[in-house]
């Protein structure tokens, strides 16, 4: 088969652009959230942004160059790949402040729960795409997207790695609401859920129950979680209607910020830009979801559909996620905002996403009738 | 067929697409309302905050736990240091602030110049540490002149105070600050750089306990750093309080008597393991650790041939000399080498082919049985003994009686010994066994080697038929409030499967050592309390000859060759209520050097016992009806 001209002409250019200007915007923010503060050697984590922005870009263009249909015949293999990962990472990952989430290759530390991530979407978009059906699914039905979530879902908890296993869960929940549950497995999964939780928390221990009610309450921390709640939010304040200017953010500059580098970046952002900065990147996430959503109506083919929707879910809900929580809408969790915050396997899995999404965007004439 | 109709075409896709569309909207308008509430509506106020950086954390130091002796003497608490911080960004104009610093602390302006200048912060939000513990007159002055002292911060930091000074140094050990390694660890939970933590005897061993858990509290700061308000505070909870089952008193009296002599004394209730003493001489200073030590003390205080920092009660290692006749004769005892009635005649040596070896009475203690040979401590009788029984056997018996292992006593780097064994030889030398050998063994030299603290835990075991307790350093532990958290109970290790004649017969030996007119501790019989023991005299195999030049008025170098005095006992004979090891270090003489220190703390020992029956008796009697 020759080569198809069509790919070039349906090529989304917007979205590639919008990626490229989300990650200078990045780039921009981790400058100042390692230039303005004391520690010197943080300087060096912008060179390492910068090179895996590199890598992330031939990602991205290594993922559309072949069609995604070929991601469905891998499923499988990419899943087992992936929960391999994650059972190696237990037992040989790096700990690092009580968690053990790294597996270190040679110089560099990934994060396989990262990339895991897209495994549980492109698994649950091959399963969902062959059996979706108008009146939704059943019980029996989910049985198998359910056992594919929770196998990653443990693991990932067993790091301890809360919000990436959170973002997994809704994920998956919100993949399985697109594809339809029927409506009397849905109440009674909702009722399932609703008498579990007490009975659950009846046997969880009291240093268990004090962590998660700290985690839906930050406040309750005022050392911890809650201190860093109240430092971020008066960065984000104090960056008023047109915020304190580059590089002069005091809040980030003394390190009043906890890791402002990677899931506080946006408060770094917030207070150095104002409102209007803020407000901008926020109709920018806005605009790339409705686009990956866009993407996913225009597909003729069900996995694509699926798979669009899916890789567009991760990207909302890490957004809204680590914005509401900087915000002090949401509990605090180790969740980055996508293109944004530092940290490789971070931008890697989420140029792959869009790589994604292009790929399945170029390809939509391929199924038209 | 009915998956053919079922099947979902893009449309119906389509319309779900828009759902989604739909939700993410509301979403992100919630996202963009909290944004505008934040900047827009809050953003002054936040704007405010944010200038001062006025919201601070500020950590509260939980007190370290207390410290006691078995009957409640306050050993160890803490003092208030107080400790100088500047916030140079606050403390414009810099250099004035810091001439009137030095006015009113005497700290030069220059040292605190160049601190500020080590921490690279001329401009700085982050506290700069000027001058650790200050002293309370220093702080009187600096809190008087506060409002002209602007970005000027103390704190209060509680430290260490070691009531004592010197005393019970190597059990209660001291503390050092945490280095950057322990820190990434994270080994010590909730602590931060600056912070100290045990390093050295029971403060290293029960960290955890003592240690507490830091609180702290949000508050909002003015302009010049003073706090305005605390926002919300989590109190901080102390760490628990340490009852040692040390009779301070008579650790006291022991390092009276250990004094200018390297060695050590260590006492336990032989019906427990309780410890009672536990002094290693020379000691150290614990107060120097307290505000962090220089390098150079550091090194003074490594470097001192005399060992000051090793708690030589658990860490020595010595020959037991005849203190391990008692092991010899159990071995001989119960593999029926010898019995009761066994006598051989000792003429003052014991040839063994071309070999002579000597009985530390030149002139011979002629015929003598077990019970006499302990008493007199003869060596030819147990040179006799040894033979027949075999290294292998000896080192069987030794081992159950704890030897050649660690007590497992609370407290890091104990000493393990050395028990020889043939096997142990050939391993590690490649030599194989040679029964001169075990003539040496028998008594004590050779290869053998032990801590005061195995002894006494033996010695012990003799003394309540044959339990073998590990030796206890605490009691109990309690909050701050006094409520009781943990009761160490007595643990034992090990039992002596002996025949009863076999207990019976070294009982005799030991009793007779000190209350017969030949026994080697006759010197210390005391009628009040009738003791038991065992003296012995460790020879040095290893003698450093004086350089040539250097005459033996030369003391320290005169003493090297001396042999090292021990001397094990428990009183009263009867029913022991105290066991006792003694080692002196080149005190030449067990009888003399180390036997003297046992009565002086037996004695002591229990008449203090007697006198708080007596006290008990009397108040009971007072509660009864006349």
């Amino acid at each position: 088969m020759g080569f198809d001209r069509r790919l070039v002409q349906y090529f989304d250019w917007g979205l590639m652009l919008l990626v490229i200007v989300l990650g200078a915007i990045g780039l921009v923010a981790l400058y100042s959230a390692v230039t303005a503060g004391a520690d010197i050697a943080q300087k060096i984590l912008f060179t390492k942004q910068l090179i895996w922005y590199g890598a992330g870009l031939a990602a991205m263009v290594f993922f559309f160059l072949f069609s995604y249909k070929s991601l469905e015949k891998w499923a499988d293999i990419i899943y087992g790949g992936c929960v391999f990962l994650l059972v190696v990472v237990l037992l040989f990952g790096k700990v690092t402040g009580g968690s053990q989430r790294w597996l270190l290759v040679g110089p560099i530390s990934v994060q396989p729960s990262e990339i895991a991530k897209v495994a549980v979407i492109i698994i649950l978009a091959r399963y969902y795409s062959k059996y979706a059906n108008e009146r939704g699914f059943s019980f029996r039905g989910l049985i198998n997207p359910i056992i594919l979530t929770a196998i990653p879902f443990v693991l990932i908890v067993k790091q301890p790695d809360l919000g990436t296993a959170m973002v997994i869960l809704l994920i998956a929940a919100t993949m399985t609401l697109f594809v339809k549950i029927e409506r009397r497995t849905l109440i009674y999964i909702l009722s399932f859920g609703i008498l579990s939780g007490p009975m659950v928390w009846y046997f969880l221990k009291g240093y268990q129950k004090q962590r998660i009610l700290t985690f839906l309450n930050p406040d309750r921390d005022p050392l911890g979680a809650g201190y860093h709640i109240i430092q971020s939010k008066i960065g984000i304040g104090s960056g008023y209607i047109s915020g304190r200017g580059f590089l002069k953010g005091t809040q980030n500059a003394l390190s009043f910020l906890p890791e402002q580098h990677t899931d506080f970046i946006f408060s770094v952002l917030a207070e150095e830009w104002g409102f209007m900065g803020a407000s901008v990147l926020l109709l920018m996430f806005l605009f790339f979801i409705v686009w990956g959503l866009n993407i996913a109506a225009n597909c003729r083919d069900n996995f694509g559909t699926i798979l669009a929707v899916g890789i567009t879910t991760l990207i909302m809900w890490q957004v809204l996620i680590n914005i509401g929580m900087v915000m002090g809408l949401m509990p605090v969790v180790g969740v980055t905002l996508p293109f944004i915050s530092y940290g490789g396997s971070s931008i890697v899995t989420m140029m792959i996403c869009a790589g994604i999404l292009l790929n399945i965007s170029m390809r939509r004439f391929q199924f038209e009738k | 067929m009915k998956q053919y109709l079922n099947t979902v075409t893009s449309e119906w896709f389509n319309k779900r697409v828009m759902g989604a569309i739909l939700c993410v909207v509301v979403a992100f308008s919630i996202l963009f309302m909290r944004l505008f509430y934040l900047q827009i509506i809050k953003g002054e106020e936040f704007l405010r905050l944010s200038e001062n950086n006025s919201i601070r954390l500020e950590s509260i130091v939980a007190p370290r736990g207390l410290i006691f002796d078995a009957e409640g003497n306050l050993l160890v608490d803490n003092r208030p240091s107080f400790d100088l911080r500047i916030i140079p960004r606050n403390a414009k104009p810099l250099e004035q602030t810091l001439k009137k610093l030095a006015r009113y602390t005497n700290i030069p302006e220059e040292d605190m110049m160049e601190e500020i200048r080590a921490c690279n912060g001329m401009s700085s939000y982050k506290p700069v540490l000027l001058k650790q513990d200050i002293g309370r007159d220093a702080m009187a002055a600096i809190e008087v002149h506060r409002f002209d002292l602007p970005g000027v911060v103390m704190n209060i930091r509680p430290v260490r105070h070691y009531i004592n000074g010197q005393h019970a140094a190597h059990l209660i050990g001291y503390l050092g600050e945490i280095n950057a390694k322990e820190l990434q660890r994270g080994a010590f939970e909730g602590c931060k750089s600056g912070d100290f933590i045990g390093r050295f005897g029971v403060e290293k061993t029960y960290e955890d306990l003592l240690r507490g858990k830091r609180g702290g509290r949000q508050v909002e700061v003015d302009v010049r750093g003073q706090v305005v308000k605390a926002l919300r505070t989590v109190s901080a909870i102390p760490g628990r309080n340490l009852y040692l089952s040390l009779d301070y008193a008579l650790q006291k009296k022991v390092e009276e008597l250990l004094q200018d002599r390297v060695g050590a004394v260590v006492a336990m209730d032989p019906m427990t393991g309780y410890t009672l003493v536990m002094a290693s001489s020379p000691t150290f200073d614990q107060n120097a650790f307290v505000s962090g030590m220089t390098r150079k003390e550091w090194k003074v205080l490594t470097s001192n041939p005399e060992y000051p920092m090793t708690n030589r009660v658990i860490q020595a290692e010595y020959p037991p000399a005849s203190t391990y006749k008692i092991v010899t004769a159990i071995a001989g005892l119960e593999e029926g080498a010898i019995d009761s009635k066994t006598t051989h005649y000792c003429p003052g040596y014991y040839g063994m082919g071309n070999r002579v070896f000597r009985c530390w009475k030149r002139g011979g203690h002629g015929d003598v049985n077990v019970v006499r040979a302990i008493a007199e401590s003869c060596d030819v009788f147990f040179y006799k003994v040894g033979e027949e029984v075999g290294v292998d056997k000896l080192a069987f018996y030794a081992r159950m009686c704890g030897l050649g292992a660690r007590t497992g006593i609370n407290l890091e780097n104990e000493g393990r010994g050395l028990i020889p064994t043939s096997e142990w030889k050939k391993k590690r030398i490649g030599e194989s066994w040679q029964k001169g050998e075990t003539l040496n063994v028998s008594i004590g030299q050779g290869f053998n080697l032990t801590t005061p603290l195995q002894m006494l835990v033996l010695t012990a075991a003799i003394a309540n038929n044959g339990t073998l307790y590990q030796p206890q350093i605490v009691r109990r532990l309690e909050t701050a409030d006094g409520i009781e958290v943990k009761n160490i109970e007595p643990k034992v290790t090990g039992n002596l499967t002996l025949n009863p004649q076999t207990m019976d017969i070294v009982k005799k030996g030991l009793w007779e050592a000190v209350n017969t007119k030949k026994g080697t501790a006759r010197g210390i019989k005391l009628d009040a309390y009738p003791i038991s023991g065992k003296t012995g005299t460790a020879q040095l195999v290893t003698t450093k000859e004086p350089k040539r030049g250097e005459t033996e008025k030369n003391d320290s170098l005169f003493n090297q060759n001396l042999p090292h005095a021990w001397f094990v006992a428990y009183a009263p004979s009867e029913a022991p209520r105290i066991a006792v090891a003694i080692i002196v270090e080149h005190g030449e003489h067990g009888s003399t050097a180390a036997a003297p220190i046992a009565k002086e703390v037996i004695k002591m020992y229990m008449e203090k016992q007697e006198e708080k029956k007596w006290l008990a008796d009397a108040g009971d009697g007072k509660d009864m009806p006349e």
